[in-house]
């Protein structure tokens, strides 16, 4: 029993580390990142057109992974025109004194399956918030796909300033949805 | 002896929705030249609550209509303005129903689904597709100035009846009016 257990291990650690494979580069191509705001209580599409991800995340060392993102915030499709223009604007990501937003990991954690929470630090407008989002991470076509969202608060980042702050307009959550596809990097450990 | 007026809901469904589709007029030519602020974000959902109002509005009035046929018009009017009230008439229905159905798809297309008062959700019609989100917008407008002329048209053709034919057709469509 104990040599069959042994040999059981030391054929899942072997492909575990036949495995190992580390995703390193992003593919900014196939990666989208959209929200999702309400108006007057109605679901508003909108996306970002430019952001980039600097990221590594080995399967089966999660815990050790790391990601950043950095976010082009003139990008932004609001969807609308008049929204777009609105947008930029000193109410809002006030692009010209802010015109990036980042984010920085802190931890990694597996939920189970093809679940993980990520958590760090979110910089927008030059106001930085804890923020948690959980994730799936799946591998396909030889890329590794990471799917997740999570709910920003508006206001914690002053984003809509003055007449903009009433939230029975334009409501204070705002969904976040990231899709990252990042390219395996060479060989694994 | 026929009957000379319309029937009390046509009346009201009558009266009411003149109200109605001249505020909506009006509001959708202010609103849409509005920078954008929360208050132009207000504007357009309740121009939309009360565009789809009006749309099962007229939806009710049509049922009734085929149910409770209008007065015939009276005999002695030439047949060329009981061709032209008919086809005023006519061409108003289509339009009532055709300007707000323009709204839903426009806002459909523009990507801002319509939630009836806030609570009742429309299914989008058709997917985001902005230069058709324009083209919708454009044939939203172009409609309405359609219905805007059929309105001054019926309107002048009231008047011209009551005040110059002074044959009191509008009586037809007045409720505190006693039957002649």
């Amino acid at each position: 029993m104990k040599p069959l257990r042994l040999t059981l291990a030391a054929i899942l650690l072997a492909s575990g580390s036949a495995q190992a494979v580390e995703f390193k580069q992003f593919l900014a191509e196939q990666s989208t990142l959209q929200f999702v705001s309400r108006q007057m209580g109605v679901p508003v599409d909108g996306h970002f057109r430019k952001f980039a991800a600097t990221l590594a995340f080995d399967p089966t060392r999660p815990a050790a992974a790391t990601a950043k993102l950095e976010l082009d915030l003139a990008s932004v499709d609001a969807g609308s025109l008049d929204a777009d223009g609105e947008v930029v604007g000193k109410p809002w990501f006030n692009v010209k004194a802010y015109p990036t937003a980042t984010f920085v990991s802190s931890a990694i954690r597996p939920l189970g399956g093809d679940q993980y929470e990520l958590t760090g630090k979110l910089t927008i407008k030059g106001k930085t918030q804890q923020v948690s989002a959980p994730f799936t991470f799946r591998q396909a076509g030889g890329n590794g796909v990471f799917d997740g969202t999570f709910v920003l608060k508006r206001l914690d980042f002053a984003l809509g300033d003055g007449i903009w702050s009433d939230l029975s307009t334009v409501a204070n959550d705002v969904q976040i949805r990231f899709h990252i596809v990042a390219a395996a990097a060479a060989g694994g450990k | 002896m026929s009957e000379t007026r319309y029937t009390y809901p046509a009346m009201a469904l009558h009266w009411l929705m003149a109200v109605l589709l001249i505020g909506l007029f009006g509001l959708g030519l202010y609103m849409s030249d509005l920078p954008l602020s929360p208050d132009k974000l207000k504007l357009y959902s309740w121009h939309k609550w009360a565009g789809v109002s009006a749309f099962l509005l007229v939806l009710l009035r049509l049922a009734w209509r085929v149910g409770h046929p209008p007065p015939a018009l009276p005999a002695v009017m030439p047949r060329w303005q009981k061709l032209a009230a008919h086809g005023v008439h006519h061409l108003a229905y289509l339009l009532m129903v055709a300007i707000p159905l323009s709204g839903w798809l426009m806002s459909s297309a523009k990507g801002f689904q319509t939630v009836y008062f806030g609570v009742v959700p429309l299914p989008d019609l058709l997917s985001k597709d902005k230069p058709l989100g324009e083209l919708l917008e454009s044939v939203h407008g172009f409609l309405n100035y359609g219905l805007a002329a059929l309105v001054v048209a019926h309107v002048a053709a009231a008047l011209k009846h009551q005040l110059l034919d002074r044959d009191d057709l509008l009586a037809r469509m007045l409720p505190l009016r006693r039957n002649r």
